[in-house]
Parts: C-alpha cells; structure tokens; sequence
C-alpha cells in the first residue's frame, strides 16, 4: 500500500514540476515580447503572433528583433543545460559543464578564429561553419580535459584544469579579436562575453535543427545514461556497451556546448545550476524526467536572465554570463555546501 | 568436465596485458556453488572481473552453455549473468525500489519503462531476500547488511544463469553473513543458478560451496570439492597461517598457543575444558592437558593450545604408559587444575589422578592461577 501512495506522490509532484516548467516558459515568452524600449500589449502580441496582422513597427520588432532573441535563449538555454546535464553524467561530478571545464571557451577560440579569418579573406561566415568551428573547438577542449581527467585522477583537479584551459582560450581570443578590423569587433566583442542579441532567423533554423536533434537523441539514451549514473561496472553488468556510451556522450555534449558558443558566445553556470535545480525539484535523479525537465529549465532560465540582461540597463544590453552567474553561481555555493554537509 | 554448465579453459587474467593468474581451467553443474578463497590480493576479484567482462582476458575464454562469453555482447551477456561487486553503486536520491528495478534493465524496452510483469518481479526480487519494506527508502540511507540484500535483489530480478559476487559478506555481522549465505544457497538448489563468489571467511566457504577454488599468486593452486580442499596441507599454505590455526573439522580459529616452560597441568573431559584453555591462552600462560580421549571435545581446543595433550584411545581403560606420561608431566607442573571431569567405568583412574595430585599439594582452584597473575 506504502508503494502504492509513494507512486502517486511522485507522481504528482512530476506533474507538477513540469506544469510549472510549461507554464513559466510560456509566460516568460510573452513577457519578453512585451517588454523593451517599445512595450507591446499583451492582446497585440496575440494579434501579430497568430494572423502576423497588426502595426508594421510593431511587427517588425516582434518578429524581426524579438522573437529571434527569444527562441534563441529558449533552444540554446536549454541545450546548454543539456549539455551540462550530459557532462555531469560523464564525470559523475555534479559540478561538471561546458563552461567550467573551459569547453565553451574553447568552441569560442575556434569561432573566434573562423570568423576573423573568413571575413577578412571571404567577407562571409556561413552558420554552418560557425557550428563547425565551435564543435571542434569544444571537441579539443574536451580532449585536453580528458587527458587531465586520465593523469589526475581526483574531481578537483579536473575542474581547475578546466578553467585553467578557458583561461588560455580566452586569452588567445582576446588577442586575435585585437586583430579584427575595427568595424567587427564590436560585434565579436559582445559576442565573445556572451550574448543572445543579434540573432538572425536563418541562425534560428540552423540551431534549432541541431539541438532538437541531440535533444531527441539524448532523450532516448536516458535507458543507458540512468545505467550509467549507478557507475561503470553496474552499466556494463547491465549491458551497456560502455566504451560506446562515452563517445556518445561527449560527442553530444560537446556538440551541444559548440552549438550554443557558436550563436550565443560562452554562458557561465546555465549548465551546472539548471540540472541541478531540476534535481531538486523532481527529488529524483531519473534521466527520462530530468532531461526534458532540464531542457525546459534551461530555456525559462535563459529567458528570464536574457530579459534581465535586456531591460535592466536599457537600451545597453548586458552580457548575458552577468546575469546567470548572479543567479547560477550561489545554486553551485549552495550545492556545494549541501552536498559536503551530507558526507559528513 | 564436458557436463561442465559454466567453464574456463585457459584463461589467463591480469591488468593491462601483465598476467597475473594462468591458465585457469575449472569447471561447474547449473546449481553448484563456487567459492574462491586465497589471502588477500591474491587475485580472487581479478579472476571475478574477468568472468564478468569487465576485464578483458589476456588468454582463453570462458564459457556458459557452451557459449564463448568473449563472443558474447555485453547486453547478451546481461541476461544471462548478475553481478553483486564490492564498487560502491554510485547515483543519488535513488530509493532501494528503484536500485532493485535496474535488474530489469536487459528486459525494458528503449526508454526503460518498467511494465506490470517487471514490478511484479521487482517486488519478488525484494521479498526473496525479505527487504520489501525498504522499498521506499533512500538506497544512500540503509545499512551495510541492507545494501547487500538490496544488491542480490537486483541481480536476482536480473533474472541470471549465473550470479557473481565479489565478497558479499564483508562489513556483514554474523547474522547477516548467514541471512546472505543462506538466501544465494536456496538460490542455487532450488532455482539451479549458478553462484561463483569470493569469501574471507573460509569457514562459511566449506559449508556453503559446492566447489572450491585456491587462488594464490600465480596459478590456482588448487580446485575441487570442499573435501578435498579443507585439509591442513592445503589450507595453512595458502594462507601461510604460521600463527594461530584454524581446525578444519569445525572451521573454528583458535590463537597461537603461549609460549614457555608450563607450569599448569589442566584435567578436563568432554567439553569442561574448552573455556578454561581459552582462559589461558589469553593469559598468556602455557600449559599441558590430560588425559583426554581422542574423540573428546575439549581436543580440538587443547591440541592448537597445549604445549602438550597426553592423550587416550576412546573406549579404552587408561593404560598404565599413559597414565605414567600424565604424571610425569603433573609433577613438573605448580598448579594442578580440575575443570570437573564426569569419573566412569574407563576413565576410573583419571580419578587417581586428581586424588595424586591433591596428595601433592599442587591442586589449585581456577582463579588462584589468574590471581596470582594480575597480582604480578
């Protein structure tokens, strides 16, 4: 009877979880178009939204400035998450993600690189390369750390060799944006601390493909990450083929974490604190929940950080790393003490 | 071994290339329960990772059915063989219910969904080994004994042919040693699994095995029944037990015995003397023991512990040589103590003896030799 009623509580409170997740994704959504140097009433939003009719300026920011911004801090928010949710799973260390371990400063030099070198010679950068770029650049990253993870085998020391790696990117970036003709660094400076403003709709296509894509694929190995999450040795007794698993998984993850460095710059904390917060609220550790939860997380985080960034400082935008590490980095301090207190 | 359900042929186990055990060949009915017993770090976890898959044999190959377990894929191999390992399961925030419910893993489908018929057997995993009411608790929260039952459910709701288990019993009290034990042992005669396992305690070894491997630095040393294997030129080798030994009849360990000249002759027969041996032996104090059939209890105790056991043939009157040797070493003594000692028609003159020895002034009572021991 006991099972019966526990079933159900949990039940409910994933339920719950995920009404809640729905229902601020969708309000932040409407929010965000409301506000901003033009407010736009909540029946126009509608109106343009649904028929596309209404006054020209005001659909022209809608769908020209606002809508692009605000499904880019959705989609990329939560394949950040994702991305950090896959990262934790790999190390087994909750405080792993594509920012500390120096993995999206990482797709950053690479962008950096691309982008100078192609306007400069070509006068154009393609999406595709940008993607291209970052995914390389994460998947060297990610090399360098692993070979850190192989030599020290302690959690600590995987994290400082991680910053000290994006430390270095982002010191070389710094150097080759001091290159850059004067007209882009403008834009590669607000791009490389990380910024949701400017996208474009063809940037909306090439993301959203991608990181629907790895969300699809990542919800469908949540059987073998849930394995994976009791330690290797229980996974491969459980049938896992282990050795492939981990491929995947950093394959993923680094393209995830690529994906979103190559639109949106790097984001500090989205990736530890939002899995971890969705942890918390569902009580319970089971992939086929926390991923989509998380991925919903990421993209309600994004976009409530993303309308502080805008509209805080107005008409400046902030970067956005500001404004998540002002909400992400005390969810890790807490983590941190909490979990620390429970060894006790 | 062509009968043989689960064999090796050759196999050669070690880390990173470098062998470590070769050339293991053993062989098992369905049922039959294997244990592997050898000091520690002698390789016994190696040979169950190798079996296990998750270290790749250097040579040879094991088989279950015939079936080559290196020809096998990992999820083929995962309904046919459970594992128990002494890795702490990491996750968090997993109730025992859900840690027993990843033994259906080879059985779900994509996403992992458990149906009506794997809870069912979840549940029954859970009461096979009487933890259905941790169910709801947190896995992180229960005890060594708990976990340990929460981990066979698991790989019983695994639903195997075979079950490793790398050293189930450690940080168990006795109890739990016993429940464990006794559960893997219905286990293998009523379901026919097949148990291979390592064991500290090798007195549990000889009375739950079926077979009996050795493990000791480069090859087996020895494999068989446990017959075969508990015998003292088997045993104290393997271990190197120089001090101390461990009596192979009743599995029990007994100190090494104190040294020195004796000063106490101890009298005792069937059972009266155990106790007292044992007191000694802490003591520190050496001593000599007599006259004791050879069938009487309080041998087993007095041989391992005695400096010397004068000893009688059972069924026979005390002969006079004997009684002789008893005397001698009587009169050597300073203390003559009498753990009580039932007088019949055989042992008549053991009663001679205690009479002597009041005559002597040497009886003592008990406490006086420990008395006398503090005191200094």
């Amino acid at each position: 009877m006991t099972k019966q009623t526990g079933f159900q509580t949990a039940r409910a409170r994933y339920a719950a979880v995920f009404a809640v997740l729905l229902a601020a994704f969708a309000a932040l959504i409407v929010w965000n178009i409301n506000t901003g140097s033009v407010r736009i009433p909540v029946r126009e939003i509608a109106r343009i939204l649904f028929t596309g009719a209404g006054d020209d300026t005001q659909v022209g920011i809608v769908w020209k400035l606002r809508m692009p911004r605000i499904l880019a801090a959705a989609v990329l928010g939560g394949g950040l998450a994702l991305s950090g949710f896959l990262m934790q799973t790999f190390f087994g260390n909750p405080i792993a993600g594509p920012f500390v371990l120096g993995i999206s400063s990482g797709s950053k030099l690479c962008v950096a690189l691309v982008m100078i070198v192609a306007l400069r010679y070509f006068s154009f950068v393609s999406s595709w390369m940008l993607v291209l770029a970052a995914f390389a650049g994460a998947l060297t990253a990610m090399a360098f750390v692993l070979l850190a993870a192989r030599a020290i085998r302690q959690m600590s020391m995987l994290l400082v060799a991680g910053i000290m790696i994006s430390y270095i990117c982002s010191a070389v970036t710094e150097f080759l944006i001091a290159f850059a003709k004067d007209s882009d660094i403008v834009n590669l400076h607000s791009w490389s601390q990380g910024s949701f403003s400017g996208t474009k709709w063809s940037h909306v296509g090439v993301f959203s493909a991608i990181v629907l894509i790895c969300l699809v694929l990542v919800f469908f190995m949540s059987k073998p990450i849930g394995a994976f999450q009791m330690g290797e040795s229980y996974a491969q007794s459980m049938g896992v083929n282990v050795r492939r698993f981990r491929v995947a998984l950093i394959f993923l993850s680094s393209l995830l974490a690529g994906c979103v460095t190559a639109f949106a710059g790097p984001i500090s904390f989205v990736g530890i604190a939002v899995p971890h917060l969705i942890r918390l609220l569902l009580k319970t550790e089971k992939p086929i929940l926390v991923i989509p939860a998380s991925f919903l997380g990421g993209g309600v985080f994004c976009l409530f950080c993303d309308y502080i960034a805008r509209t805080a400082f107005a008409p400046t935008d902030m970067p956005i790393s500001t404004v998540t590490a002002l909400f992400g980095a005390p969810v890790v301090i807490v983590m941190m003490i909490r979990r620390h207190r429970a060894r006790l | 071994m062509n009968d043989a359900y689960f064999r090796t042929e050759g196999l050669t186990v070690g880390y990173n290339g470098k062998p470590l055990i070769r050339d293991i060949a053993l062989g098992l009915r369905a049922g039959e329960i294997l244990t592997l017993i050898g000091p520690n770090g002698s390789g016994k976890s190696t040979i169950l990772k190798s079996i296990t898959k998750h270290l790749s044999a250097i040579r040879g190959d094991a088989f279950i059915a015939g079936a080559s377990v290196n020809a096998m894929n990992y999820k083929e191999l995962s309904k046919k063989l459970a594992v128990v390992l002494t890795e702490r399961l990491r996750g968090e925030l997993l109730t025992c219910w859900d840690v027993v419910a990843t033994g259906r893993y080879p059985y779900t489908n994509t996403l992992g969904i458990l149906d009506a018929e794997d809870r069912k057997k979840v549940f029954a995993a859970m009461e096979r080994v009487h933890a259905a009411d941790l169910a709801d608790k947190n896995f992180s929260a229960v005890s060594d004994g708990q976990r340990q039952r929460i981990l066979l459910a698991r790989a019983i709701c695994q639903e195997p042919e075979i079950l490793v288990l790398d050293e189930p019993t450690s940080f168990l009290d006795i109890r739990h040693k016993l429940e464990l034990l006794g559960i893997l042992r219905s286990m293998a005669k009523e379901k026919g699994i097949t148990v291979i396992l390592s064991l500290h305690e090798i007195d549990l070894a000889q009375k739950i095995s079926d077979k009996i491997l050795c493990v000791s630095g480069e090859t087996i040393s020895h494999f068989g029944t446990p017959d075969e294997i508990f015998r003292e030129e088997i045993i104290n080798p393997l271990y190197g037990i120089e001090k101390g030994s461990f009596n192979l009849t009743f599995g029990s360990v007994e100190l090494p015995r104190p040294e020195g000249e004796p000063k106490v002759f101890v009298i005792s027969g069937c059972g009266s003397g155990v106790r007292l041996f044992r007191r000694l032996q802490k003591a520190g104090l050496p001593f000599y023991a007599g006259i004791l059939y050879e069938n009487d209890i309080d041998l087993q105790v007095a041989a391992p512990l005695a400096a010397r056991v004068i000893t009688e043939t059972p069924f026979l009157s005390i002969r006079d040589e004997t009684y002789e040797a008893a005397r001698s070493l009587m009169k050597q003594c300073e203390a003559v103590v009498c753990a009580g000692v039932p007088i019949g028609e055989s042992n008549r003159r053991l009663g001679d003896l205690i009479r002597e020895a009041g005559a002597l002034g040497l009886l003592k009572e008990e406490n006086a030799l420990f008395h006398r021991q503090e005191a200094r």
